[in-house]
């Protein structure tokens, strides 16, 4: 049995046993046993897993919960605020699917404890397989966890809530990338390709698939991003051959769908950028002129200061690295990459000796330990080309 | 089996033999350099010594507490004389000589020129935790 397929359902149980009366803490909990259950049925391929997969995890999932409930009962002598009979059978809508993604990422919540709850609530992951993606101990992960229950166990589930703070939620966990034993960022574009899904093809806010579109352009590079020693490639350098080219052809129509509707957002133009770039046989056959034109949009819509700086070195690519140059003397040099952008301008204007120098500072400011590689390894290059 | 923590500077130990900040090696220095830090973490996996290992950021504060109701008191960023920690590594080995053995094989790693380092690593041993012994 796919693992991928039984987590995919997860949502939907959840949905039901909520719908059913459940709260939605221990309506958790209890698909998440349900899961163990059924990967111990099925998982080893022990037994055919059955047809009605979701169906079997709602039986399971409200067995579980009403054993939680008879003991909370038990103990406590009083009555039960939810009805034990489950009405009919497993009546699951897409819109409670819906919320339980919005539960996961509500607004009461941390960035972190969303990410948390979703990878969970949503994904279906265990609280080890959270934990070891994010590095921290099972037990801190369990805690982190299960107050984010708590934070969203008095907010009404039948309130519809914003995309855009799920999609942000997403954006995060593909943003993680691949730590531990599961693919975050295969995790994300399968959540985000669920979202979408329930969501519909929505006139007034395309941005859900202009997410899914980024995060499938991107990962089509993955295979070329990274030396097998885990040392960064830059797009410049990267073997494009390397790029997955179904990933690439799925997200550009998924953009170009998402384009079509007329209501432009931050990920679409992010989209449009990372496609550009998918479109290009080599980094200077890139269509630079329109990569600016694109960031001069999403720095309009925007204003932020990352896209200000990474304007600056596409319009060092568009318009030659003095133009570049001076696009750059109006962003904020106290930005985290403004240095090694600086570096990359100098050395393409021939100013070898104060590239060397700023990769070298950039290199004392980087905030991950690949990055710091990378650019102490671009100083240590120049340093020698200048001897 | 004890546990040690190895910590390396960025300032502070006395200086290293062959002392040549990274960014004047030539590239394939620094690639076996990272090489070496990697099959060494990777070697004590395969052994079972190696407990954890981080790398910390050069920038960083001094913070105290500054009486009730008041912000915390942040000194920083830190002075150019600090002691200033670059990493750490934490290995659960036999005894203390494998604990030295260990740091000389990581001082070891290839700097400038392909020649060993030879940087100073300062090796701590953790207080074990309390165990009731039977005599």
């Amino acid at each position: 049995m796919d693992e991928a397929v039984l987590r995919g359902v997860v949502p939907q149980v959840i949905g039901v046993l909520v719908r059913r009366g459940a709260d939605f803490a221990t309506a958790e909990d209890a698909v998440q046993e349900a899961l163990v259950e059924a990967w111990r049925t099925f998982g080893a391929g022990s037994a055919e897993p059955p047809r009605d997969l979701k169906g079997w995890l709602v039986t399971v999932a409200w067995r579980r919960f009403l054993d939680v409930v008879r003991s909370e009962t038990a103990r406590q002598r009083r009555e039960l605020a939810v009805d034990l009979e489950p009405g009919q059978g497993p009546t699951e809508t897409a819109d409670d699917t819906l919320r339980v993604f919005f539960l996961c990422a509500h607004p009461a919540l941390t960035p972190a404890s969303a990410v948390a709850l979703t990878l969970r609530a949503v994904a279906g992951l265990t609280t080890r397989q959270v934990a070891e993606a994010y590095l921290v101990p099972e037990a801190t992960m369990a805690q982190r966890i299960s107050r984010a229950k708590r934070t969203v166990s008095g907010e009404s589930f039948d309130r519809p809530g914003d995309l855009a703070t799920v999609r942000r939620v997403l954006y995060l966990v593909f943003n993680e990338g691949y730590s531990g034993d599961v693919d975050l960022a295969a995790e994300a574009i399968r959540l985000t390709r669920q979202l979408a899904a329930l969501a519909g093809p929505d006139e007034q806010d395309p941005e859900t698939d202009g997410l899914l579109a980024l995060m499938l352009l991107h990962h089509a590079r993955r295979p070329a991003r990274l030396r097998v020693d885990g040392t960064i490639v830059p797009l410049a350098d990267q073997d494009r051959s390397m790029w997955d080219t179904a990933l690439i052809e799925e997200g550009v129509a998924v953009l170009q769908g998402a384009l079509a509707r007329q209501r432009r957002g931050e990920y679409q133009l992010q989209a449009a950028i990372a496609a550009l770039h998918a479109d290009a046989p080599s980094a200077s056959e890139t269509d630079w002129v329109q990569v600016v034109q694109w960031y001069d949009e999403l720095l309009a819509l925007t204003g932020s200061p990352v896209v200000r700086l990474n304007r600056a070195v596409a319009v060092g690519e568009a318009d030659g690295a003095r133009a570049g140059l001076a696009a750059l003397a109006e962003v904020d040099p106290a930005l985290p990459r403004h240095r090694a952008a600086s570096a990359y301008l100098h050395e393409k204007d021939g100013d070898l000796a104060t590239a060397a120098r700023l990769y070298a500072e950039a290199a004392g400011l980087a905030t991950d330990l690949a990055e710091r590689t990378h650019l102490t390894r671009e100083a240590a290059r120049l340093n020698r080309a200048v001897r | 089996m004890p546990k040690y923590l190895l910590l390396k500077h960025y300032r502070g130990a006395p200086a290293a033999v062959n002392d040549v900040p990274m960014d004047q090696w030539a590239p394939e220095e620094v690639d076996a350099h990272l090489r070496y830090m990697d099959d060494f973490a990777n070697r004590l996996r395969e052994t079972g010594e190696f407990v954890d290992g981080q790398a910390l950021a050069p920038d960083g504060m001094w913070v105290r507490h500054d009486g009730e109701g008041k912000p915390p008191v942040v000194d920083g960023p830190f002075a150019e004389t600090k002691d200033l920690i670059a990493g750490w590594m934490v290995i659960d080995v036999e005894d203390r000589d494998r604990a030295i053995e260990l740091a000389g094989e990581l001082s070891a790693a290839p700097g400038n020129g392909g020649k060993p380092i030879h940087e100073w690593l300062e090796v701590r041993p953790f207080l074990q935790h309390h165990s009731e012994t039977i005599e």
